[in-house]
């Protein structure tokens, strides 16, 4: 389906996406890509997809109150935001800024695959671009502690140059 | 109470998802490291993610969840066993997660009602598939006493595995394909951790087998009186 979006479905949505999110409150949610699209529907009423980075994560539901306020505060009053699970979120939707500020922040950003789709942990080196990196010290010499590290979207690796344990945002 | 082919389908996967997170939740607090902990838990927030878009699509998530009775849950037996030890848990994980990866990749080749969440369930349960594949190397390939307790989970767990591939209403998917690209894949898996892939029956009603028609195992009924307990008592809760 094709919509055009109109000046002011354009201007909703980058207030929408200068949100922070709830759990790494350093990238908006423009940046981390899982704000969809703003319609509106009608005087004073709009509608924002928004899609889970995980299916179970639980900050979506903060996201949806934030974003609720921030539309609000903009003087929308009836504001309905849905989710849509279809297409999925990858963290290729992750902006290069959030790349970033994710590193700078001590997380180490996912990788930008060469292929999409599910990659086992233990077959990504020969399908990624690049190595993974140290956000504290870039060294590439890591290794994992765990899959699953403080929320579902990180793991738990640790640097053999400085020592320093550290999250990395799984590629998904 | 009659349901519609899809709803059926929804109701299957989403207690399979629904019950395992519930068993794994059990793990908090006991687990034998904070990192298996964490693990764990993530594992069930994902699994309990998918059951609330599943459910939701067959009626209300609540109510399915805290007010049905055992025989309308339609989950498979083996997602409802105790997490017994840690061995018998990756060892359950295993024979579901590289189930559960199977099936939501082919539901999300589709067009069917499952292809959105499929599509992006596939890419969580691939890391529980890792995840499991990984602990079954190196406990079976590990210590004395690690391979014999997950020799013994996997023996143990082998007859609830053939109720996987039964068929559901309204499940459009190639069961005998899975069914063979299944035992491939634990049977590789079981051979690289120098295991004993089990021998036996991996189904039969009158042993294990037939939680898709709503009977269950002693335990479930026991883990279901936990889970439903505070909703059954004080209606309407919430926090």
């Amino acid at each position: 389906m094709v919509t055009t979006t109109t000046a002011l479905e354009a201007e909703l949505l980058e207030i929408a996406g200068s949100v922070p999110d709830p759990e790494l409150p350093v990238l908006t949610l423009q940046e981390l890509g899982v704000l969809r699209a703003v319609h509106v529907r009608g005087a004073e009423s709009v509608e924002v997809e928004l899609t889970p980075t995980y299916t179970g994560c639980p900050a979506i539901e903060a996201m949806s109150l934030d974003i609720e306020q921030a539309l609000h505060a903009h003087g929308i009053r009836d504001v309905t935001v849905r989710t849509v699970l279809r297409p999925a979120w990858s963290t290729d939707d992750i902006t290069a800024e959030g790349r970033r500020k994710l590193r700078e922040f001590g997380i180490a950003p996912p990788r930008v695959r060469e292929v999409s789709g599910p990659v086992p942990v233990s077959l990504s080196p020969t399908r990624m671009l690049e190595p993974l990196r140290c956000p504290h010290c870039g060294s590439t010499d890591t290794e994992l502690l765990s899959r699953f590290s403080s929320t579902a979207c990180k793991a738990l690796r640790r640097c053999l140059t400085c020592r320093e344990p550290f999250d990395h945002f799984k590629e998904l | 109470m009659t349901t519609t082919a899809p709803t059926t389908a929804a109701l299957a996967l989403g207690d399979d998802a629904l019950v395992l997170s519930h068993r794994l939740g059990e793990w908090a607090g006991h687990a034998p490291v904070l990192e298996e902990e964490v693990a764990l838990a993530n594992i069930a927030l994902d699994l309990l993610g998918q059951a609330r878009v599943l459910l939701s699509t067959a009626g209300d998530e609540d109510e399915l969840a805290y007010l049905r009775e055992e025989r309308a849950f339609r989950n498979l037996q083996l997602v409802e066993q105790p997490n017994g030890d840690f061995a018998h848990t990756i060892a359950r994980q295993l024979y579901f997660s590289t189930y559960q990866h199977l099936l939501y990749a082919e539901l999300a080749a589709g067009e069917g009602p499952f292809a959105g969440l499929a599509a992006k369930a596939v890419k969580e349960v691939a890391y529980h598939r890792d995840h499991a594949e990984q602990w079954t190397l190196r406990l079976g390939d590990g210590t004395e006493v690690g391979h014999k307790k997950m020799q013994r989970a996997c023996t143990a767990l082998w007859r609830f595995t053939g109720e996987m591939f039964q068929p559901v209403d309204g499940l459009d998917v190639d069961l005998a394909g899975m069914e063979t690209a299944w035992l491939d894949s634990v049977r590789a898996v079981l051979h690289r951790a120098t295991l004993t892939v089990p021998e036996g029956p991996r189904t039969g009603a009158w042993t294990a087998g037939a939680g898709r028609q709503g009977v269950h195992t002693e335990p479930f009924g026991r883990m279901l009186a936990e889970m439903q307990h505070l909703h059954r008592s004080h209606p309407g809760a919430s926090w």
